[in-house]
């Protein structure tokens, strides 16, 4: 359950100060403090009406409406009767209302699923289970674990520790961690002691509701004495009680007055550039009618004086010119109204969400393995998907699994890991069908471990010395942690999933990390329990890119172990393994190749007399006070040397699926993405290579990593010079101008080459400063790939924000978990993952999915319909209101500017609710250029929409310059064809009704044949649509114009006898038919003209496929292949400090460990070097199960540690 | 926690939501497109000389009557208070005017299709409804009520301005005049005859007595139950002629069926020979600048006289095969390989 996105309720008064007295209700309620109980929802039933109506007369369109009605009824300049108006704008407000009450009527349900929720309420002594609405300020409630937090309390006892407890604050902050919270002593000290619970009379004086949840300020007053209350002793409404068997809490804000409440602003509303667009255009329609209008009325003037005023025989006029030709300008206005789109804005809508539902609905964005299917939570930015010029990804969990598996390795000079096929030589890729490694042997192997090269194991069975000094290292060097809940059944609790992987691929090749205490590592060797006497950690950290422990065997030997960069060790090599260090490097090249993230492992043996006088150094320099971390790295230096080579692991980042070939697909459609991770420098770069992002073939990736604004500005210049040597400094700023303001846009700069650039946060930080985002900005898109690592999720949002300021661009962020939640709000469009890591990302976006390779369906195909049928809708609709309008222009010369009408009234009312609704809307509900294969076969297709090519202002004006000239047609072939003419039967034919009806039909069919040239997918529905509409445009004509309806209202059913006098006329349809043709060959020879001359890649693939006439090809499925790189392929995502946790004694020893286990989950607060968890899995899928969440043990360390000052 | 290959939420696999509706996809192909001008090109032509010789087969005679010139017959009926002025056009002709032949009477610069003219009538009125005789709607404002309040019907704008100048013709056959009956019977529409008018039902058996209470249009010099006191089914708000000025025109230029010439000597036209139309001039259109006029035609299947189509049919047809030859030319220069793709 959601609390955000909705709405809060209004202020009260202003409170100063707030007084609570526990268990005193009477006390409390002088306060008139809010109930518990919220209400998110706008209307009732009596109120709905009124308050719904008002707002949405707030709108512009609505609003005009309003006001056209108001027109109408003044019979002076009534140029048209009210219903015209009224059945459109009824139309429209009753289709919002439906929505906006449902909308209500799902706040409506949740508020009361909210307020009925029971939480144990202590009255009178007692525990009794009561509605969250009725809890009261003041009220002592008891919350149990994995229960919501009713309202803002102050906790008073826990049956933890140190009356501690655990929440989660996901619903508030988007952290998905388990944060503590402590009661005061005095109040913990109750526990769960009903009587006193209910006899606790503490007084609390506090701060007023407010929205800062990071503050809290109070006293609580009992027994006389007075103690300050912060922020760790408030539980927040919206946070999620873990791993608390219990807690008792006093309520001090309830309901509207909670932190959450107060903090839940209306969440932002995205518009699409189309929206933008529309904004702009709609204000030029005014500009246009009114210019239309003035001119009428001007005509009006002049006519009124020169001929008007002596028609006055017949028409006796009262009023002067002036007055006459004001009268006339607002009477223009009625009958001009359509061109101004009201019907426009909920046509919009409906096709968005039809839109919606197509993806909802599409089987190809379905994930069977979490049985999600994709969703789009915004119904209103579809086309925008066809727009996306940039995509900022997040890494970790979007386009990687977040899963790491030992891959491949190397032991003196060996390599193990591919599967060679015996008759050809050649590698065999590994696929599921491949028989796996049987580690049946080993009891203790992890199941899920696969492994595909049998000759690795052989080797560990044929007891090879290197390759069990291989294992044995990896079993022994690290800082895992492993819990045996039932024998054998070992969990390993890994700070970085790099390591987990490692020590995993040990335990299944026989060397299994069995347990650790803080002097000793147990392990079993090959079915040998061996217990190794740790000495020392020599810990991790980003510049010595090694670790090392020092070990005592059984034996009494003594053995340095060290994992680490290649080249950091290589430098740390004892010379005799130069040629092992050659064939290593050849292996490690070809890992890197394949984009995998490798570490050199290496050995020595150490002496013992060194070893006890290194110590006792070591000891000293570890207490010194001053140049610590100095004296500390050289000893470690002196000690790390003269290694011996045992070889290198290769662990794969597992990818997600597909997301290489997507990205290839979006690059060829012109797409940059943009890589923003919290992740390390070096992981980041690798999977830059190994999802294709950064290639070998790439002109240069520049790496940006200073630490002085000046050496970042420098960097950023002199990469933006290498790849263009002659930019100008001015000139890239092209202002554009759109109502009003005049923001700055920054050009596309052309580079020959590729090139890539790799930031991190640091010089980030620099770079987003104000005075040198453009000099970033300018560098960063002239790269075709740009990865920024180590960033916050503000900096994320941040270079979002900056594309989004200087690029006309549209921009799509893409993650999984809650650092990315920032980024999604702020791109145009935002989407979530879903199935991963929490659901916070998901909930702040506007599409979801399980996959990252979705996303190019979403684009290609959805997005590139999407836009493509709104625009064709867009310029289709104003082609058929402008020409309809313009005809009512063009008569205005012949009628004496009276505001006349052309057509009948019925018409008026029904031309866009009836005769051309249907028509455009399954247009752009069904049409497709292209069908989806073609999509994704040919990703050029999405440029189009990059440059805004479908609908523009440009595109608006060919609509009316079109539409101008259909109107010209439209109303001067009916006057010249009825001219002075007659019927076959020598009667009138000539009059107005007639010339009515002859215009409009020809107007109807003219429009009709117009949206079947624009249609290129005609399903069963279009053509029912099209054909629908025509048929009942002949039939509704008919049917008005019996002389039953002009008994039932003879005035407005006027034209009664009309239709069947004129349409058995042959020269109407001679005529219907040259206008519909006269309109429409231009467009056709056009359309023909420039398909032929200057052909787009539309026309061009569509030529294809019509000469083809077969489907496309499935999408190939080109595996990426990547040979011999001089790239170091080290990554490795581990965190500095953790070694000395691990020898912690106190850690160790907390006994509450064993009770709630080590299960791998949730971040670690203290220690966030990849902000990310290390919820690693070798295999699994399954990552942080969100049900369970534990605290780690290092978060439970941290809570002891931070409680006990 | 969902079962493992449990799809519960796995969408259809229809043609509609997987968006696979099978469909035509026509392109505007150069094998399509060329033709089909080269086809609508002939089409057009034919249908064009067709309609534009029929065109030309129609005989028109028309003569402005308005006597502006000084040496125009209407010339003194021009002058204002002139009351019961006739004047005289005479003609000859030289063949046969086919016949059925129609009589229309034409208004220039007389804006029957100006908005609040237009509505400056009451439609329940002229369905014979008595109820609304009494209280006119506003819409007939100046012409709902007389000086002296008495509701006028039938009211309006369009109904006071009535046409009422009338014709006889003449042939002249050795000096002597023989009049050529004319036929005011079906000269509207069926349906405004037969439906959308009526008149109001007798009161007492005295159809004029449905009209007490009620004074008539102040330009009419009778009122509506004595427009036809020969003939009761073409009298009141049926009168042909009350008909067809009522249903307006649509532009300020307009012409009107006045008689048709389909009786006795004259079933088969007009012989040739000389003629004399007899004017009753009482409508004044000097004023605005007006001018009326009298014709003569008759009609084909395409009704009367109009060379527009034809000429437009012919001139779009010719682009249309123009353009054919234009597109196959830019097809052969420009025609793109798809090997572009």
């Amino acid at each position: 359950m959601s609390f955000f996105g909705l709405d809060c309720t209004r202020n009260r008064e202003r409170e100063v100060e707030r007084k609570i007295r526990a268990n005193d209700r009477e006390y409390n309620s002088s306060f008139r403090y809010a109930t518990n109980s919220i209400k998110t929802s706008k209307y009732n039933p009596f109120t709905f009406l009124p308050l719904n109506l008002f707002e949405q007369f707030q709108r512009i369109a609505n609003a005009y409406f309003l006001f056209l009605l108001t027109l109408q009824v003044i019979p002076a300049i009534s140029s048209l009767p009210w219903f015209t108006t009224v059945f459109p704008l009824v139309l429209v407000l009753t289709v919002t209302a439906a929505k906006d009450a449902i909308d209500d009527i799902n706040r409506h349900r949740s508020d009361r699923q909210v307020n009925n929720r029971k939480v144990n309420v202590l009255i009178n002594g007692k525990l009794i289970s009561e509605k969250w609405m009725n809890v009261q300020v003041g009220d002592i409630i008891k919350l149990e674990n994995n229960q919501f937090v009713t309202a803002d309390l102050l906790l008073l006892s826990s049956s933890e520790p140190l009356h501690l407890i655990y929440i989660e604050t996901a619903e508030l902050d988007g952290e998905t961690n388990l944060k503590v919270k402590q009661a005061l002593t005095v109040t913990g000290d109750m526990g769960d002691n009903l009587e006193a619970l209910a006899a606790f009379n503490g007084e609390v004086c506090c701060e007023p509701p407010n929205n800062r949840l990071d503050r809290f300020t109070g006293t609580l007053t009992f027994d006389t004495q007075k103690y300050s209350l912060d922020n760790e002793r408030v539980l927040l409404r919206g946070c999620t009680l873990r791993n608390t068997d219990w807690c008792f809490g006093l309520v001090l804000f309830a309901g509207p007055e909670t932190k959450l409440m107060q903090n839940c602003g209306k969440s932002t509303f995205k518009r699409t550039s189309i929206d933008r667009l529309m904004n702009v255009l709609v204000l030029f329609i005014f500009g246009l009618l009114a210019l239309m209008c003035i001119i009428l009325a001007v005509g009006n003037g002049i006519w009124e004086h020169q001929t008007g005023s002596k028609f006055n025989a017949f028409l006796p006029r009262k009023e002067n010119i002036a007055f006459s030709a004001f009268l006339t300008f607002w009477s223009y206005i009625i009958i001009l109204n359509t061109v101004v789109p009201i019907s426009l804005y909920v046509s919009m809508e409906v096709i968005r969400l039809g839109n919606s539902y197509y993806i909802n609905w599409d089987r190809n964005m379905y994930d069977a393995r979490t049985d999600t299917p994709a969703e789009a939570r915004t119904t209103t930015l579809n086309e925008e998907l066809g727009q996306i010029k940039y995509i900022f990804s997040d890494k970790t969990g979007t386009l990687t699994q977040n899963i790491m598996t030992f891959n491949k390795c190397s032991i003196n000079g060996k390599s193990y890991g591919d599967v060679i096929d015996h008759y050809s030589g050649q590698r065999v890729e590994i696929t599921e069908e491949l028989a796996r490694v049987d580690f049946s042997f080993n009891r203790l192997a992890d199941p899920k471990f696969l492994f595909y090269d049998h000759s690795l194991v052989e080797a560990v069975k044929l007891e090879l010395p290197d390759v069990h000094a291989f294992f044995r290292l990896l079993a022994l060097c690290h800082t895992v942690m492993a819990e045996e809940k039932k024998e054998g059944e070992l969990v390993y609790q890994a700070q970085s999933p790099d390591e987990g992987a490692l020590v995993t691929a040990a335990r299944n090749f026989g060397f299994v990390f069995r347990s650790r205490s803080p002097e000793t590592v147990t392990i079993e060797e090959m079915g040998i329990q061996r217990s190794y006497e740790l000495l020392a950690i020599l810990d991790f950290d980003n510049v010595r890119k090694r670790m090392s422990v020092i070990v005592r065997n059984p034996e009494g030997k003594l053995s340095l172990y060290c994992k680490g960069a290649d080249t950091i060790i290589y430098e740390r090599l004892h010379p005799s393994c130069n040629k092992l260090m050659k064939v290593t490097t050849e292996h490690l090249n070809e890992f890197a190749g394949e984009g995998l993230r490798t570490l050199v492992l290496a050995y020595k043996d150490l002496d013992e007399e060194y070893f006890s006088e290194w110590k006792q150094r070591h000891h000293e320099s570890s207490v010194a006070m001053d140049e610590r971390e100095e004296k500390l790295d050289k000893l470690y230096e002196e000690i790390e040397k003269d290694m011996m080579l045992i070889g290198a692991t290769a662990i794969e980042d597992k990818l997600q699926d597909g997301v290489a070939q997507t990205i290839e697909q979006l690059a060829k459609a012109e797409i940059k993405i943009w890589v923003l991770t919290g992740d390390k420098q070096e992981t980041a770069e690798n999977i830059g290579y190994s999802c294709s992002l950064l290639r070998e073939e790439m002109n240069d990736v520049f790496i940006v990593t200073s630490n002085s604004p000046e050496e970042v500005r420098q960097e950023l210049r002199d990469a933006r010079l290498k790849m263009c040597p002659d930019t100008e400094q001015d000139q890239f700023l092209i202002p554009e101008i759109i109502l009003g303001n005049t923001p700055k846009v920054v050009q596309d700069e052309n580079v020959n080459g590729d090139y890539g650039l790799v930031i991190n946060g640091h010089s980030l930080a620099f770079a987003l400063e104000s005075n040198m985002e453009l000099e970033l900005l300018r560098t960063a898109c002239m790269c075709k790939t740009v990865i920024c690592c180590r960033v916050t999720p503000l900096q994320k949002a941040q270079v979002v924000e900056l594309v989004k300021k200087y690029k006309k661009a549209v921009t799509l962020a893409i993650g999984d978990g809650a650092n990315d939640v920032s980024m999604i709000k702020a791109a145009h469009i935002g989407v979530g993952i879903s199935g991963q890591e929490g659901m916070q990302a998901v909930l702040s976006s506007d599409f979801s999915f399980a996959q990252f390779r979705f996303l190019q369906r979403l684009l290609l195909v959805h997005g590139r319909w999407s836009y493509l049928r709104m625009c064709k809708f867009l310029r289709y609709f104003f082609y058929k209101n402008f020409t309809f309008t313009f005809v009512h222009f063009w008569y205005a010369f012949f009628c004496g500017f009276s505001a006349q009408t052309v057509y009948d009234e019925g018409f008026i009312t029904l031309y866009n609710l009836v005769y051309t609704a249907l028509p455009v809307l399954g247009m752009s509900l069904f049409d497709q250029d292209v069908n989806d294969r073609w999509s994704l076969e040919i990703p050029q297709l999405y440029v189009p929409g990059q440059l805004s090519q479908y609908f523009s202002k440009r595109a608006f004006m060919m609509c009316a310059l079109h539409s101008c000239y259909s109107s010209l047609v439209l109303f001067f072939v009916p006057y010249a064809a009825t001219y002075d003419t007659a019927r076959d039967d020598g009667r009138d034919g000539a009059d107005y009704q007639s010339f009515a009806l002859i215009t409009q039909t020809c107007l109807t069919v003219t429009v009709c044949v117009q949206l079947g040239l624009d249609l290129s997918y005609w399903t069963v529905v279009n053509h029912l649509y099209v054909w629908g509409s025509l048929g009942m445009f002949f039939l509704l004509t008919f049917t008005m114009y019996t002389d039953g309806l002009f008994r039932l209202r003879p005035s407005s059913f006027a034209f009664v006898g009309t239709a069947r006098n004129c349409l058995n006329q042959p020269n109407v349809w001679l005529t219907v038919a040259l206008t519909a043709l006269l309109c429409v060959l231009p467009v056709v020879a056009y359309r023909f003209f420039s398909s032929q001359i200057y052909p787009t890649i539309n026309d061009k693939v569509r030529y294809k496929v019509c000469k083809m006439k077969e489907p496309a090809p499935r999408p190939r499925h080109t595996r990426l292949i990547r040979r011999s790189t001089r790239r170091s392929g080290y990554a490795f995502s581990h965190a500095q400090g953790y070694g000395d946790l691990v020898t912690s004694r106190r850690f160790l020893r907390r006994p509450a460990l064993v009770s709630t286990g080590f299960t791998p989950t949730g971040r670690s607060p203290g220690f966030k070097p990849t902000g990310r968890s290390a919820g690693y899995s070798p295999v699994g899928r399954e990552q942080n199960p969100k049900q369970k969440v534990e605290p780690t043990s290092l978060q439970m360390f941290r809570a002891v540690k931070d409680s006990s000052y | 926690m969902k079962n493992e290959g449990e799809t519960t939420e796995r969408p259809d696999n229809t043609a509609f939501t997987q968006q696979r509706l099978p469909a035509w996809q026509p392109i505007l192909s150069a094998g399509i497109i060329i033709p089909g001008f080269l086809l609508i090109g002939l089409a057009f032509i034919g249908i064009g000389v067709g309609l534009f010789l029929t065109s030309q087969t129609i005989q028109v005679l028309e003569w402005d009557y308005t006597g502006i010139a000084k040496d125009s017959p209407c010339f003194s009926c021009t002058i204002p208070n002139t009351p019961n002025c006739t004047c005289e056009i005479t003609f000859a002709l030289s063949e046969l005017f086919k016949g059925p032949i129609f009589f229309y009477y034409g208004l220039s610069n007389y804006y029957q299709n100006f908005r609040r003219y237009g509505v400056s009538k009451d439609y329940n009125q002229l369905t014979g409804d008595t109820q609304y005789f009494k209280s006119p709607q506003n819409f007939c404002f100046p012409f709902d009520f007389d000086s002296k309040k008495n509701p006028i019907v039938p009211c309006g704008a369009i109904a006071n301005s009535m046409f009422n100048d009338t014709f006889e013709l003449y042939q002249i056959i050795n000096g002597t005049k023989k009049q050529v009956p004319l036929d005011g019977k079906g000269i509207s529409w069926w349906t405004d005859y037969n439906l959308k008018y009526r008149n109001p039902v007798p009161v007492d058996g005295s159809f004029p007595k449905a009209f007490d209470g009620t004074v008539k249009p102040i330009n009419w010099p009778k009122p509506a139950y004595e427009l036809d006191l020969t003939d009761q089914n073409n009298n009141g708000f049926l009168n042909q002629d009350f008909l067809v000025w009522m249903r307006r025109s649509a532009l300020p230029d307009f012409r009107k069926l006045y008689r048709r010439i389909t009786e006795g000597d004259y079933s088969g036209g007009l012989p040739a020979g000389n003629y004399s139309l007899t004017v009753h001039y009482n409508y004044p259109v000097m004023s605005f600048d007006g001018k009326k006029k009298v014709v003569f035609s008759n009609v084909s299947w395409m009704g009367g006289k109009n060379d527009f189509l034809g000429i437009a049919y012919l001139v779009v047809g010719s682009l249309c095969v123009v353009m054919s030859v234009v597109m196959l030319i830019v097809y052969a220069k420009f025609k793109f390989s798809d090997d572009d793709v």
